[in-house]
């Protein structure tokens, strides 16, 4: 069943141009470098609060002081090589975006095209996602107000972070850094120095949110940069399904992203926050592709609250990130649902974090990872039972998949309990593609590409079953495409 | 013509020749069960015929339908109509029946030049061919082979083969682990199959099978040769004197 905001979305695609506008695409850029100076520009190109201001130079000392002192600051744990960013020569604002512009689809790279086909992405949309400069067909601004009237009747507030500071600052004051405070690490210290822009969501108490709330229809607002910021809140017993990423793969040269996500969740609360992350990889030798640094994080503050994170991860050069969970609230649940593939000169430490506080707290993990070409996949998972979590239990399974015999697969559980009340279970296995799987499906007569698609979606599928309905279908193209050739 | 033709077939698999000589005719529409001892090449021939890496040939060919078998990639053999009844059917988690086989119908009929069936054809066409072997359509929506019991996974062989509709079907060992009710299912399904264009290698260690599948030819394989040839009353010697007896006998010549 498709859900009402994509099948409008489809109509409006396919529709005829209404109410198109002149998108003037002179990006407004500040010059390269990280100082004071540039924190504050931000904010007040944003025209953004003092109490922001402030929160923003705390962040940016704060980072400061990690960063003179990057040989015991920056994170060298993960299972990942590369060159260090340089800071201080990355452009940290750019209006709308720094993305490539065209004036029409024929200048457009054939292969990005190809791929949008492929995803049966609307031309309007296509135009739009490659970053053609030409009048909008897809009329997102219309199409944003449409759903945000629908949502403002129940109280529901989703817009970018930046109006969200402006139109409720008492919501983002209290919220913002609750989750993950710009203290927690390098990348986060520095997101809150320096974010551009990102989403918020309110879901007020005992609505159940009636849409998929999407960055699908924030196209237009999308162009934020490489510093987003998230905060959802779900007030007690109402219930939202976020879903962030758009499955085309976005070109964009921007070296690094560390972004934010922050989640909380009232009593009897849910959150279903769903991913599907594809930037740019670099090429199959390793250069270019984007440095992925996200911070995610909920919290499970009331009883009963639930949060669940669902990730297909497929594209950036470098992944490093662990959507994590704390739960607070008693017989409160966590999950994590991911698919990591990775092929090329890909690398990915990808994982979550369970911090059991409450009692009769639950939490489970299911990971599968895979890897083709030369490529390195890391899964990296902490459970934390504290002293008080009486009856917490986790499952964890991590799966991983070899496609191929130069890729890795690595598997790094860490495991913290206080409480001997806990039951933890961890599974882990690790299989290359079988010859034999391979050759049943060769003996009836599906050939090698089609019977890799075949056996790895096989693996992925109970974490795809995981997304909603639409996202899954493409979800499962995405990974149709990514598969070809990954392999040798 | 012959659908099927084997001359001189040597191969090996690393350093250990295992196929010293193999040479097979099976019209079309015949029946040929292979017997022989355990180790004596039975199930490399047809791993050979279906195109498994592992095995090199290192001598002889294999005609069929004309065509050098050896040649073509094994989804290719797949798609030309050569199939094999796995000795041990493999399983695939998270891949459901109904897609494999609708997958691998098409690719046969893409490869044909026809037009993929519709949903409901494909769906009645399952219900058909499960019954052909009492297979639960129920197993249709489950992961292939994926928690089926032994029995279930060698009529589930038998169920794909009635879906693809082969010329030249293998049965590797499709009776072993069976008891007697689901070796019954199994011959009768392989029997409601048989057709003047369509031919069957059965390989079994054991008479029984033919009991119910009454071939045309039997040939005893021994130390990768085929080292006598007869009609269905040799399975029936077999039974009575043991392999031991044609061992002899092949020694003294």
């Amino acid at each position: 069943m498709p859900t009402t905001e994509t099948e409008f979305l489809h109509e409006v695609a396919a529709g005829e141009y209404k109410y198109g506008w002149e998108t003037n695409v002179e990006a407004d850029t500040i010059p390269k470098g990280l100082d004071e100076d540039v924190v504050r520009l931000i904010s007040a190109k944003k025209d953004e609060p003092e109490w922001l201001l402030a929160w923003r130079l705390r962040a940016w000392r704060h980072w400061e002081k990690l960063a003179a002192n990057p040989e015991e600051k920056y994170p060298r744990w993960p299972h990942l090589k590369y060159t260090e960013p340089d800071f201080r020569n990355i452009t940290y604002y750019s209006s709308p975006s720094k993305k490539p512009r065209y004036e029409s689809l024929d200048e457009v790279d054939e292969d990005l095209l190809e791929t949008f086909k492929r995803l049966g992405i609307p031309l309007a949309e296509q135009e739009k996602l490659a970053g053609v400069a030409v009048d909008a067909v897809l009329d997102s601004v219309s199409v944003h107000t449409t759903f945000k009237e629908e949502l403002a009747e129940q109280g529901i507030i989703f817009c970018s972070f930046g109006e969200a500071v402006q139109e409720h600052p008492e919501l983002v004051q209290k919220y913002m850094g609750s989750v993950v405070p710009y203290t927690d690490n390098f990348y986060a210290a520095l997101n809150a120095a320096v974010f551009s822009d990102g989403s918020f969501c309110y879901i007020p108490k005992g609505v159940r949110c009636p849409m998929e709330l999407s960055t699908y229809f924030r196209i237009n607002q999308a162009g934020t940069g490489q510093f987003e910021r998230t905060l959802i809140v779900a007030e007690e017993g109402s219930y939202v399904s976020y879903l962030e990423g758009c499955t085309a793969p976005m070109r964009d040269e921007n070296q690094l992203h560390a972004a934010v996500v922050e989640i909380v969740a009232e009593a009897h609360a849910e959150v279903k926050y769903s991913t599907i992350q594809n930037w740019y990889p670099g090429d199959n030798e390793g250069r270019g592709g984007v440095f992925n640094f996200v911070t995610k994080r909920g919290i499970c503050k009331g009883d009963h609250a639930k949060i669940s994170w669902t990730q297909l991860e497929t594209g950036s050069a470098i992944t490093w990130k662990y959507p994590s969970v704390i739960l607070k609230g008693d017989r409160s649940v966590g999950e994590f649902y991911s698919v990591a593939f990775t092929k090329g000169r890909q690398q990915a430490d990808t994982g979550t974090k369970m911090v059991h506080l409450g009692k009769n707290t639950k939490s489970t993990i299911i990971s599968k990872g895979i890897s083709g070409g030369r490529s390195n996949n890391s899964y990296r998972g902490l459970v934390k039972i504290n002293k008080g979590a009486e009856n917490a239990r986790n499952f964890s399974q991590c799966d991983s998949m070899l496609l191929g015999d130069r890729c890795g697969a690595h598997t790094f559980p860490y495991i913290e309990i206080k409480n001997p009340s806990a039951q933890v279970e961890h599974e882990a296995t690790t299989s290359k593609i079988g010859e034999d799987q391979m050759f049943y499906c060769f003996q009836r007569g599906i050939g090698e590409e089609a019977a890799i698609k075949l056996i790895v979606n096989g693996f992925c599928k109970e974490i795809l079953a995981k997304l909603p309905m639409e996202f899954a279908v493409e979800a499962q193209k995405l990974l149709d495409i990514e598969l070809e050739g990954s392999v040798g | 013509m012959a659908i099927l033709q084997i001359n001189n077939l040597h191969a090996r698999i690393e350093e250990q020749n295992i196929l010293k000589g193999v040479d097979l005719t099976v019209a079309a529409g015949e029946v040929h069960a292979i017997m022989g001892p355990n180790g004596s090449g039975k199930s490399t021939l047809a791993s050979v015929l279906a195109g498994r890496e592992e095995f090199e040939v290192t001598d002889g060919n294999v005609l069929y339908e004309g065509q050098d078998l050896l040649e073509m990639e094994p989804d290719e053999r797949a798609l030309e109509g050569v199939f094999l009844a796995f000795q041990y059917p493999v399983e695939l988690p998270g891949v459901s029946m109904n897609n494999f086989l609708r997958q691998a119908l098409n690719q046969q009929r893409e490869y044909r030049g026809e037009e993929p069936l519709s949903a409901g054809a494909f769906l009645k066409r399952m219900k058909q061919c499960a019954a052909f072997v009492d297979l639960d359509p129920q197993l249709m929506s489950r992961a292939v082979n994926d928690g089926f019991s032994g029995g279930e996974k060698k009529r589930n062989e038998i169920f794909q083969l009635a879906m693809l509709e082969p010329r030249l079907a293998i049965l590797d060992e499709t009776d072993s682990g069976l008891d007697i009710d689901a070796l019954r299912t199994v011959a009768d399904g392989v029997n409601a199959l048989r057709r003047n264009d369509r031919s069957f290698v059965v390989i079994t260690h054991y008479q029984r099978l033919l009991d119910y599948i009454i071939p045309d030819a039997v040939h005893v394989m021994v130390d990768g040769r085929i080292v006598r040839s007869g009609g269905k009353e040799l399975a029936l010697d077999l039974e009575e004197k043991g392999y031991d007896w044609i061992r002899e006998e092949t020694v003294a010549v």
